[in-house]
């Protein structure tokens, strides 16, 4: 290639690039009324029918691939949506399940303030496992020993008494139900004052039975039932009562009627849904109050 | 060149860019519309040599900056150096492989990419170097890859009667009939 070949391709390209850089000094330089720009916005004014028809004309072709565009995008967000729609989903799932523990633990500070359950020590416990069989009336709870929990002493929850416990090791607890076969508190109904005993009703669970009633004729469909407490002994260590008076217990359900007064039989719902317990309270010391009142 | 060959040359740059700012600029795929100019000027820089390459990147990029009211030179600019190197791929590797123009697309949108964005930076726009901004350029460069040979193959078109021999047909008429080669008839 001769010397005056690429003499001129680099004499263009150089021309090339200083034009370029002064008009972009000059453009750069000068304000917006300057002739630079008043040549482009002339040169705009020329142009824009043009680019204007163009536009027109060329809406199909750019619909055409805006259409293929428009899909992409679509899938990409529809994609992103759904994550999103998953992610907003496990958020309702998160908030609900607290909004619910923070109910159940608003009920069981109510509860524990207005119906004087603080006097006994509640330590709360979360539910963490129970057994799927209907056989076994019982569940475990994250609280143990040495927490203050003891075999025997009474679970309950915002609803009412939930059962008491069973076994206890250093960092857990076996809780069992008051539908539990074993399980029997002393009761009253709270309106007519009608001393019994409360416990499960025999092959129908979850269901209780309220016996022993002397007048059980006086009790009424509706009534609610509460623990009974300890009688006003003097000697309160040993006759120390496993459930503190007041807790609820259940409603009357129902009350079948035989033909003599022993044959009446009282079922009593429970007011606590002990299907679906999350927390719970212990009462780490239910002789409280009769020890407050001992001599 | 010849005049004829230059109002196809003007007339490729002006249809090419009232396309590109009318249509293409206007369709986003992968988020990011295609950029035309820079695979006009290459493929007219890959066809016809380093000067006609750099001045018809010149004239683009004039043509555009003007009908946007960008700074003036700086399209002008970047394009006259894509123009200028595609030429010179072709005068001194004259490549005959079938996907060279893809790679010279994909190559000369990077440049003006990266060269445009360069510029910008240098005349002082305040714009963040982030991640959109490389995630826009690697975009468009994949763009412009896929649409490197279509365009090439218009401009081959259009400027067919006006061309020196193209790499594959003079090889294949080499091989074939004989024929000389344009450095031969130079």
């Amino acid at each position: 290639m001769s010397d005056k070949v690429v003499r001129r391709r680099r004499a263009v390209l150089a021309v090339l690039v200083l034009i370029s850089l002064c008009l972009l000094t000059a453009y750069f330089g000068e304000s917006s009324s300057g002739s630079l720009h008043s040549v482009q916005r002339g040169a705009m004014e020329v142009f824009a029918p043009i680019q204007e028809g163009a536009n027109r004309a060329l809406k199909p072709f750019r619909d055409l691939f805006g259409w293929f565009g428009d899909t992409l995008d679509a899938k990409e967000e529809r994609d992103k949506l759904r994550a999103e729609r998953d992610a907003l989903r496990k958020d309702v799932a998160r908030v609900t399940l607290e909004n619910r523990e923070l109910e159940q633990i608003k009920g069981l500070q109510a509860q524990n303030s207005a119906g004087g359950l603080d006097d006994y020590e509640p330590v709360q416990a979360r539910v963490i496992a129970r057994s799927p069989s209907s056989w076994f009336q019982s569940f475990q709870i994250n609280k143990g020993s040495s927490d203050g929990v003891r075999v025997d002493q009474p679970v309950v929850n915002s609803a009412g008494l939930v059962g008491k416990v069973k076994e206890v090791s250093d960092g857990n607890a076996v809780v069992m139900l008051l539908t539990d076969p074993e399980f029997g508190v002393s009761a009253q109904t709270l309106e007519s004052g009608e001393p019994g005993s409360v416990g499960p009703a025999v092959g129908d669970a979850g269901d209780l039975r309220f016996e022993l009633v002397p007048n059980a004729k006086e009790v009424r469909r509706g009534e609610r039932i509460i623990t009974a407490g300890t009688s006003t002994s003097a000697k309160v260590t040993q006759l120390s009562s496993l459930y503190p008076r007041g807790i609820l217990i259940g409603t009357v359900s129902r009350i079948e009627t035989g033909e003599g007064e022993l044959d009446r039989v009282i079922h009593v719902e429970p007011v606590a849904d002990l299907r679906s317990l999350d927390l719970v309270e212990v009462l780490t010391q239910p002789d409280a109050d009769l020890r407050a009142q001992a001599p | 060149m010849t005049p004829q060959a230059a109002g196809r040359l003007a007339l490729l740059g002006l249809l090419g860019g009232i396309f590109q700012l009318t249509t293409v600029s206007q369709v986003a795929i992968f988020g990011v519309p295609a950029d035309l100019s820079p695979l006009l000027v290459a493929s007219v820089g890959f066809l016809c040599g380093s000067i006609p390459g750099a001045v018809f990147g010149f004239s683009l990029g004039l043509f555009v900056d003007t009908v946007l009211l960008q700074t003036l030179g700086v399209n002008s600019l970047v394009l006259t150096a894509v123009g200028y190197g595609a030429g010179r791929v072709r005068e001194l590797r004259d490549p005959a492989h079938t996907l060279a123009p893809v790679l010279v697309g994909a190559v000369a949108t990077a440049v003006a990419a990266v060269g445009f964005s360069l510029l910008q930076f240098l005349l002082g726009v305040e714009a963040p170097i982030s991640l959109s901004l490389l995630r826009a350029i690697l975009m468009t460069i994949a763009l412009n890859t896929l649409l490197a040979l279509p365009v090439y193959a218009v401009c081959r078109r259009v400027l067919l009667p006006y061309l020196p021999d193209d790499p594959r047909r003079r090889r294949r008429r080499a091989y074939t009939t004989g024929g000389l080669s344009p450095l031969s008839r130079a």
